[in-house]
């Protein structure tokens, strides 16, 4: 089947990357927008932009049947969901099969699967993919004696949640009782599901993840990994691409491991395989899968020379991975910085407005995936990220050269942004010796308060 | 300039209107051949389909890159006398409560807050669309079985005419 218009359902500097590639392919594109996005950069490049609904997320980008209304309307013969909104919502997939329209992703069936953390993790399980000790806690009883065998301190999962949404650590056996009932009323009010689990806590773990593509037909092949470390309450900050300082023998056991579990679902399409790696004990347990493109993409793409965003594409056009094997195999190290708008002297409160004007970075080696222009709206409605930067190097420290001369010199005015952080992580001495753990961004704001207060009296 | 969807149709509508039996155009490198459709054509005969040949499937090229973003409503100004009844969801736009059926309202029709004034068609679910306000009928913009995005104008209702 040949895809000639795609409906891309989705906002931001992930919709404006969408674009660009379909204008490579000669495809056009037809943007969903709420009302608030109408004039967004995205809305300039797509080829026609249609307004699905006012600019609260669950009235327009939210809504399964607008986005397929809009899709059948407008003649389009696919529909390309980004990540975040629909993406992952197997409803939306099903929706979109059911009326003849491509999902430019996994099938239902997977991303039900996938959606499912206790579905997952018992895939994962059977083909020897590890997991981390625990199990689902439909009662307290059940917990309690569960909590007994994995030890303290452990993680109170949702079954419906992911992407680090809807967990409570305890640390102590007496406080579990309270965390469970917290944990089961938040998942059934976020995610229409209370089931919870439990999961031992991996401290000084880090967050390596394998990206993949697979034709639905049983072929998989992996990108390689990003180590994702650099986090924030569980939300990524910065990536980068190969994982530093893993042995050979640990990196090549994730790849197998992300191919097993995809090979498992017979996966169709980008997915990415995460895993909790404790590289001082060489192991590593599976996270979840997520079934979709990531934010992290473009770091993959730039060492390995694959457009992941035309590779799914391909697969959705039944083209399956030839594209993908025809590619040369770059080589070398890419970093990504995520550009939020928050504000970090007020814990990192999201920080919208007008953006007064904006100066992005260019040069060797520096990609920049953004909807944001000077005089560009910022919206409370949505998430805060106001774009990528991202660089390519030969080494690491080339790429971390790049990197830094691209973060000085970038400029965003009349919003508070989190560029400060950024430079100071990149000349931060752990974070340059490579391979920090997922507590290392927390520590490394732990200690600044002390450092300002002895900046102020000198 | 560049054509869209609505553009083509209208060319149809004028080649179908005239006394002529092929058209052939070229702009900005998008060629349209179009030709009344069956049999060698009469001019006396009966008026026949058209078929439109080498338009790109599926439909036509959509609005082009230039003029692109721009809003269905943005291109037509508005009396500023005049109230907008707008799509309040996106949707396919239905004037009649069936086909075949009188339209609920036409230009020159009175109307209330309440009167409905057409469907709007999500995935099977039909939304009725009130003009939310007193007056009379000046113009129907949205066309019948037609998408209209959440906030385009269907009509127009001139209020100093409220009987």
């Amino acid at each position: 089947m040949t895809i000639r218009r795609i409906l891309v359902a989705n906002r931001g500097e992930i919709a404006a990357r969408i674009v660009r590639t379909c204008d490579k392919l000669g495809i056009e594109t037809v943007l969903a927008a709420s009302e608030a996005d109408r004039d967004s950069l995205p809305a300039r490049l797509a080829t026609r932009t249609v307004c699905i609904g006012p600019a609260h997320p669950t009235a327009s980008y939210l809504k399964p049947e607008l986005q397929v209304q809009a899709a059948l309307g407008t003649d389009c013969d696919a529909v390309h969901p980004g990540y975040g909104f629909l993406a992952e919502r197997a409803v939306f997939a099903r929706l979109c099969e059911q009326n003849g329209i491509t999902f430019i992703g996994p099938t239902s069936e997977q991303l039900a699967i996938a959606g499912d953390k206790l579905a997952a993790r018992a895939a994962a399980a059977s083909v020897d993919v590890p997991v981390a000790p625990g199990g689902e806690a439909p009662s307290r009883e059940v917990a309690r004696e569960l909590a007994a065998r994995i030890g303290m301190p452990l993680l109170v999962k949702a079954a419906g949640g992911g992407g680090g949404r809807g967990m409570q650590r305890v640390e102590r056996a007496e406080d579990l009782d309270a965390a469970l009932d917290l944990a089961a009323a938040e998942a059934g009010a976020a995610f229409g599901d209370a089931r919870v689990y439990l999961e031992r806590f991996v401290a000084r773990a880090r967050h390596v993840e394998v990206q993949v593509l697979g034709d639905g037909a049983g072929n998989i092949v992996h990108l390689g990994e990003r180590d994702c470390s650099v986090q924030r309450r569980y939300q990524k900050i910065i990536e980068e691409t190969p994982a530093p300082g893993l042995a050979a023998g640990l990196r090549s056991r994730l790849h197998d491991a992300a191919l097993r579990f995809a090979g498992r679902l017979r996966y169709r399409g980008a997915g990415t395989v995460e895993f909790l790696v404790d590289a001082h004990r060489d192991e590593f347990y599976f996270l979840e899968m997520n079934a979709r493109i990531q934010v992290e993409h473009p770091i993959t793409e730039l060492v390995s020379g694959v457009d992941i965003v035309a590779a799914q594409i391909a697969i959705a056009s039944g083209n399956g991975l030839r594209l993908v094997r025809g590619e040369a195999w770059r080589d070398g190290c890419a970093i990504e910085c995520r550009i939020n708008a928050e504000d970090p002297a007020r814990d990192f409160a999201p920080s919208p407005g007008t953006v007064r004007s904006v100066r992005w970075p260019d040069g060797e080696g520096i990609r920049v995936d953004t909807h944001i222009e000077s005089g560009a709206r910022v919206p409370p409605f949505y998430d805060s990220l106001l774009g990528k930067i991202i660089a390519h190097g030969r080494d690491r420290a080339q790429a971390l050269t790049r990197l830094r001369a691209a973060i000085s010199v970038t400029r965003i005015d009349g919003i508070h942004t989190n560029l400060g952080l950024h430079a100071e992580i990149l000349t931060d001495p752990e974070f340059n010796s490579g391979g920090v753990d997922t507590g290392y961004l927390e520590r490394l704001l732990g200690k600044r308060p002390a450092r300002a207060a002895v900046a102020h009296h000198g | 300039m560049t054509l869209t969807a609505r553009d083509i149709a209208e060319i149809t509508r004028l080649l179908e209107d005239s006394s002529f039996d092929e058209l052939e155009l070229e702009i900005d490198g998008l060629k349209i051949h179009l030709r009344r459709g069956g049999a060698p054509v009469s001019r006396n005969g009966a008026r026949e389909g058209l078929t439109p040949l080498a338009a790109p499937q599926p439909a036509a090229p959509i609005a082009a890159k230039a003029g692109a973003g721009g809003s269905v409503r943005a291109a037509q100004p508005v009396d500023p006398a005049l109230t907008e009844v707008r799509a309040p969801l996106l949707g396919t736009f239905y004037r009649a409560p069936k086909p075949g059926a009188p339209p609920f309202v036409d230009v020159g029709a009175s109307v209330e807050p309440d009167t409905v004034i057409g469907i709007i068609e999500v995935m099977k679910l039909m939304n009725a669309v009130r003009a939310g306000t007193r007056g009379v009928v000046r113009e129907i913009r949205a066309r019948d079985g037609t998408l209209v995005e959440y906030g385009e104008t269907l009509l127009l209702v001139d209020a100093r005419e409220s009987h």
